[in-house]
């Protein structure tokens, strides 16, 4: 059973789960920020994949992204990274980032290398739900990482039905009409969106994302829905160094003291 | 027509709409509304009568004597340079102008590289009162300072990209990035690029440079097509509109695309020579980008041909062989610029002159040859003035 399938059925509620930049800030990182996060109690990592004009995201991943392509970072690093952490761990992996670095690299090279290495689902943004049934779908369906498709405040009801039929792991629900990063509190507005979205008959787990910046906004994921992604706000605590411990601690409010030496 | 768009949105294997979840419904609304007016006489005849009474079309269609004898072919430009705000971009943003108005819309972006298409934009604004904010390459401020300063004083908010390059792909970036923040605005893309309908819809409003051509060199000529259209090729919004009505007819369509220093320096922007298949700014296209799928920066000396990428429809035609592709330099560019100015006075925008430079790779000899003269040189007298 995939992994992330596994994660819900062994924690159905407060999910956390982290985006980190893959070779960011250094090009060798990658393995031990997802293993120190899983140390720390986080329960799944989105990795991402750098792209040079990330199009959704804010100037937190856009820089970060840029600092990983300027490290080096490729696709094939990323899978041997990948098979490094899967030799000590377990963790859900889900890959994210854009379609043209895959499509380049060939969709069902990329598909097939997921599987060996041990990813365990994929996320990207710019395949809608039409190109995916057009030209995806029977590629997808050979091979065991699935994808998780957005869904926004403004999907409307036939075409959430749509992505719900073409999902199988969890629906990654967007919390705001924004690009990544932003770091306000939810308004009275998205509240009343997040009510309708909890009202929806959903089979699947959904975790929301874009916007989860502290434990405040984290909390509000977890009451309205299965759990809360959180991207740019590590990404910057990582510009920060601010010890992976803290940041998780934080954002899970819970008290956690550094060590002063 | 072998070359229309099919339902999803493709030319051939080209196009489509790869878009985050976020854009898909004002890129709907948008595909409702274009398709609501595509075919409508009222909407059409708003559109015509501005681009009569305001642009100033029908654009002439010149018989160049002196280059003709000088290449020994029958040569006819397209005065797209004659067009209120110098170039062919205001063809494409009166039309969208006119569709955001009709969907209620209050506030317009756009992306610009020469700032041709940003001062369009502004213009059209200006004319119909609405909100206005363009995002411009760093870079591109710099070089094209003209077309800002009108930008500002037409009343528009230019703001600049910083990211990347710094150029026009940037500049695209950055205006998808505020619409998916603000998708109650309208976001008047300036080339036959973006997602589906964008492609569409923007080379439907510049095909009525083709339409005049025909009209124009039948009575001149008794001629229904010329044996040839050559049109430089940024995104490809004046080629494809250029070469519209000719695309199932038998006429060579001609490119001529930004080879920068040259296709092999590094410094290029030849994008069919030397780009792959791949995505970018929303639809599947050819780009230039690293084995690993990054998009590389491109150089050409005319901001705007500047760009990684080209239209879903000009690289179908390029990949079914349809259309031929030259890559000329941007010292090669120059020439045909100060050569147009002295054989014709005229003196062309930088974009445009890379599609004269075409007369000096290929014989048209006794051939009835069209070529789109994008638009004026007016934006661009700082970098001539380098090489008077
Ligand atoms: C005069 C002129 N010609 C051509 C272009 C290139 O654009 P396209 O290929 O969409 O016609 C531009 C773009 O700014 C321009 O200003």
């Amino acid at each position: 059973m995939n992994r992330i399938n596994q994660l819900f059925q062994r924690k159905p509620k407060d999910v956390c789960s982290i985006f980190i930049t893959a070779g960011f800030p250094n090009l060798n990182d990658t393995v031990q920020t997802v293993l120190e996060l899983e140390r720390n109690g986080v329960d799944m990592v989105e990795i991402g994949m750098p792209f040079s004009d990330p199009l959704a995201d804010g100037e937190t991943i856009q820089s970060s992204s840029l600092v990983a392509l300027e490290n080096g970072m490729t696709i094939d690093i990323l899978f041997r990274q990948i098979l490094a952490i899967r030799e000590q761990s377990q963790i859900p992996i889900v890959l994210m980032g854009y379609f043209n670095p895959v499509f380049k690299y060939g969709l069902e090279l990329f598909l097939k290398k997921c599987e060996l290495s041990g990813v365990d689902g994929l996320i990207i943004p710019d395949i809608s739900v039409e190109e995916y049934e057009l030209s995806y779908k029977n590629l997808f369906d050979n091979y065991q990482v699935p994808l998780t498709f957005l869904v926004t405040p403004k999907t409307s009801t036939a075409r959430f039905e749509k992505i719900k039929n073409h999902s199988s792991t969890f629906i990654y629900y967007v919390s705001s009409a924004s690009t990544t990063g932003k770091t306000g509190e939810f308004s009275a507005e998205q509240l009343i969106d997040f009510e309708q979205m909890k009202s929806e008959e959903i089979k699947l787990p959904v975790l929301m994302g874009f916007g989860i910046h502290d434990s405040k906004t984290f909390k509000t994921a977890c009451n309205y829905f299965d759990g809360g992604i959180i991207g740019s706000a590590f990404i910057r605590s990582r510009k920060e160094g601010k010890p992976i411990v803290d940041f998780v601690g934080e954002i899970k409010g819970i008290r956690t003291e550094t060590v002063l030496r | 027509m072998k070359y229309t768009i099919d339902q999803n949105g493709y030319y051939g294997k080209f196009g489509g709409a790869f878009i985050p979840e976020l854009l898909h419904p004002p890129v709907e609304e948008l595909k409702e509304a274009f398709y609501a007016i595509k075919n409508d006489e009222d909407f059409k005849e708003s559109y015509l009568n501005l681009l009569k009474d305001y642009v100033g079309r029908p654009t002439p269609l010149f018989y160049a004597e002196r280059l003709s004898k000088k290449y020994d072919a029958h040569i006819y430009l397209k005065r797209e340079d004659l067009n209120h705000t110098g170039a062919h971009k205001i063809n494409n943003t009166i039309g969208q102008i006119l569709l955001a108005q009709k969907m209620g819309k209050k506030e317009i972006i756009a992306e610009t590289g020469a700032g041709q298409h940003g001062v369009a934009t502004a213009t059209v604004c200006a004319l119909m009162g609405m909100e206005c904010k363009v995002f411009m390459g760093e870079v591109d401020i710099e070089r094209q300072a003209p077309n800002v300063a009108r930008m500002k004083m037409l009343g528009a908010e230019v703001i600049p990209a910083k990211s990347g390059s710094k150029t026009l792909k940037d500049a695209t970036n950055e205006a998808i990035r505020f619409w998916i923040n603000n998708p109650s605005t309208y976001y008047i893309i300036g080339s036959v690029v973006g997602p589906h309908p964008y492609p569409e819809m923007v080379a439907h409003f510049q095909s009525i440079i083709s339409e005049e051509i025909r009209t124009q060199l039948f009575e001149k000529t008794g001629k229904v097509n010329p044996d040839a259209v050559i049109a430089c090729v940024g995104g490809g919004s004046n080629a494809a509109g250029a070469f519209y009505h000719f695309l199932d007819e038998q006429v060579d369509l001609i490119i001529a695309e930004a080879a920068g220093h040259g296709v092999e320096t590094g410094k290029s922007a030849a994008t069919s020579i030397l780009g792959t298949e791949g995505v970018i700014h929303g639809s599947k296209s050819l780009l230039m980008q690293t084995e690993d799928g990054q998009i590389v920066e491109p150089h050409s000396i005319s901001a705007g041909l500047d760009y990684p990428g080209i239209g879903p429809l000009h690289a179908h035609l390029i990949e079914t062989k349809r259309a031929k592709v030259f890559a000329i330099t941007d010292q090669e560019a120059v020439d045909a610029a100060f050569d147009l100015s002295r054989t014709e006075g005229i003196i062309p925008a930088l974009e445009s002159a890379h599609a004269f430079a075409v007369l000096e790779k290929i014989s048209f000899k006794n051939q009835t040859i069209v070529i789109n003269l994008s638009g004026r040189g007016d934006k661009d007298l700082s970098t001539y003035m380098k090489f008077l």
